[in-house]
């Protein structure tokens, strides 16, 4: 059951899934180019889950994101110029390229930081609960992990914690099916939603492919949440079109192409949403592909913007080791 | 410390409970995460009586859960929160680790500066308690090793209070290693008064002319007793507390070595890649020239620590092994 969503919001669903799926895309451009240092593990495919999450949450409430973290920052309003310039170890960057792509960060979005231990922000999103609880913000904290975390034994004492002493905290659990390289099934035991209700928290499974699905329980559970109910954990299904980053091109020893093609033309997320706009009158191809070019440009922009932006200079080397 | 102002002579305990009463006092956004230390007020009794001023909404009660309540500590800092988390003995520690040294240390540097994690770990060291293994390591070194963290080694009442409440009001996470043996045991004068004592900032317990004893926590008093009995020998001992071995303060521990041309150095960690090797190195490096002697150097035995008293006991140094390492190298 999906709650009723208007129509602004929903272009700016669209928009904001476009966005991700475009930076993406340009991502993976700079480092067949050889222009971006290291490498980037890429959001493509689970857009609906990020925007989906950040559109039901208000601009102060806070997120903590993971190695896969590029689509959670966007969603929750990262700028493109600064996140490239971040990811190519620019000045400019998020966090001045000392970050680089696992590590953006943004007070000013309420971006506490992706991470890159798996599961390494649970904490950190459970003690911002417990701030906003104790100086009464009435912020909420949104945990994204992979479903790969859920090997990682912090997730539980954590969500012990989170019930124990009711802070507003939602832990989302994006299940890409691949943990690195190895498929779920062979690393997790039992009932993924069990092990969440058999701490008290509220759990729900939701189609992380149905961006407005996703808003409607991720509203519930913030809402609740907000008003110091407690709690909870949100398990999305989904898929990770490319490979664990974007080095790892022959996937073919852990999955088939079939089913990535499965996914990408049965089950993507930005078709589902304009296959609904479409159905319900609320926009045309002509208005979807004017958001899409008007991002395309946005993109190419910041890409510009942070291929010309210096480094940082040699000074910069150990300041901010302390605060 | 200007004789107008009245002093009393508190325990070790109760100077760390002063210090934290009085910064919750001041700030309400100090509070206490950690195994029984409300009601219990730790097994340590070191919290005894904080729960009843500042109740259990800023005095938490956790589960057994190191990591998970450090994590919330980490997370509050971040957030507006100066959370202290008790980690009741130093041998946890090795279950909190990623949290303080892949998320506290890194989140300034990783952030570009943008978000800082004013946070206070409180933990114990020391053996000589008949704890064995799992409960008598001293892990500073692990932590002075890594950028981001401060590592405070508070070695009396007056140290403890002062540094204490710096280490709050500090804007990085910081480690704070009390010895246990000390908490009850040893008293000393503290000001009433409003006082902090800067980080990275050594502190000459006893001034000499022979030989410096660079001593830290558990291993000042020790040191303090060995100059005693190198005195009645006719050998002056001057001893050096560094208070903190990050920010160190290297001119003090080098300035010292000039003058007296020897040097030991004491730390009940462990003596391989440990505090004794970084500080001697300071030392060999910054006074070579005035060294009569190689810097040696005194630490834990490397085996685990036994159980058996007078195994334990051995493993430790003393005033007297202290004294009579002091006196082979003055001869």
């Amino acid at each position: 059951m999906t709650t009723a969503i208007g129509k602004e919001k929903l272009l700016r669903m669209y928009r904001q899934m476009m966005s991700i799926r475009l930076f993406e895309e340009q991502v993976n451009e700079l480092y067949t180019r050889a222009l971006m240092p290291g490498l980037a593990h890429l959001y493509s495919g689970e857009e609906a889950i990020a925007v989906g999450i950040c559109e039901a949450l208000r601009g102060d409430d806070y997120i903590t994101s993971t190695h896969r973290g590029h689509g959670h920052c966007l969603a929750k309003g990262a700028t493109p110029n600064l996140m490239f310039a971040e990811l190519l170890g620019k000045r400019a960057g998020y966090c001045k390229g000392k970050g680089g792509s696992m590590h953006i960060a943004d007070p000013a979005t309420g971006n506490l930081g992706a991470n890159a231990i798996v599961a390494g922000s649970v904490g950190i999103a459970t003690g911002a609960a417990f701030s906003s609880k104790h100086l009464g913000n009435e912020r909420v904290a949104v945990c994204f992990f992979g479903e790969g975390a859920l090997g990682q034994g912090i997730v539980y004492e954590e969500m012990n914690l989170a019930q124990l002493w009711k802070l507003p905290v939602i832990y989302v659990c994006e299940n890409n099916l691949y943990t690195e390289y190895t498929h779920f099934s062979e690393t997790t035991a039992g009932d993924i939603l069990q092990r969440a209700t058999a701490f008290g928290l509220q759990a729900e499974r939701v189609d992380g492919q149905d961006v407005r699905a996703v808003y409607s329980v991720a509203s519930q559970f913030i809402e609740r949440a907000r008003k110091g109910d407690g709690p909870a954990f949100l398990l999305c299904d989904t898929y990770r079109y490319t490979g664990h980053h974007v080095g790892d091109i022959n996937r073919d020893y852990y999955r088939a192409k079939s089913e990535e093609q499965h996914w990408k033309n049965e089950r993507d997320p930005i078709k589902i949403l304009t296959d609904y706009l479409i159905s319900e009158n609320i926009t045309d191809n002509a208005g979807l592909d004017r958001i899409q070019s008007d991002v395309a440009a946005e993109m190419k922009a910041a890409v510009e913007f942070a291929v010309a932006a210096p480094y940082p200079g040699a000074e910069e080397v150990d300041q901010d080791v302390y605060a | 410390m200007p004789e107008a102002i009245a002093t009393r002579e508190l325990t070790f305990a109760q100077a760390v409970r002063e210090a934290l009463a009085e910064e919750m006092r001041r700030d309400s956004t100090v509070c206490i995460f950690g195994e029984d230390v409300a009601e219990a007020g730790t097994p340590f009794k070191v919290l005894s009586g904080l729960v009843e001023e500042f109740g259990t909404n800023r005095v938490i009660d956790t589960p057994i859960s190191e990591a998970g309540f450090t994590g919330v500590a980490v997370g509050a800092a971040m957030t507006g929160m100066r959370p202290i988390a008790d980690i009741m003995f130093g041998d946890f520690l090795t279950l909190v680790m990623d949290q303080m040294v892949n998320q506290a240390a890194k989140v300034h540097y990783m952030s570009g500066g943008k978000w800082k994690v004013p946070m206070v770990m409180r933990t114990t060291l020391g053996a000589t308690r008949r704890s064995a293994a799992q409960h008598s390591q001293s892990l500073h070194a692990w932590f002075s090793h890594v950028p981001g963290l401060k590592v405070v080694l508070p070695s009396t009442p007056y140290d403890a209070k002062g540094l204490l409440k710096t280490a709050i009001r500090d804007d990085n996470p910081v480690i704070f290693f009390e010895d246990k043996m000390m908490h009850h045991k040893l008293k000393g004068p503290v000001p009433a008064g409003e006082y902090t004592i800067p980080f990275g900032v050594a502190d000459i317990k006893r001034e000499g002319e022979d030989i410096t004893l660079v001593a830290t926590s558990s291993m000042v008093q020790v040191a303090l007793g060995a100059a005693e009995l190198l005195e009645e020998a006719g050998i002056s001992a001057e001893v050096v507390d560094p208070r903190t071995t990050w920010p160190l303060d290297e001119k003090t521990l080098i300035d010292s070595v000039k003058k007296t041309s020897r040097a030991i150095v004491i730390d009940e960690g462990y003596g391989r890649y440990g505090v004794t090797s970084e500080i001697a190195a300071v030392i060999a490096q910054g006074a070579f020239y005035d060294l009569d002697k190689p810097v040696m150097r005194m630490g834990a035995m490397h085996v685990p620590i036994p159980f058996s008293p007078p195994l334990e006991d051995l493993t430790v140094p003393t005033e007297k092994s202290v004294a009579e390492a002091a006196t082979s190298l003055c001869r």
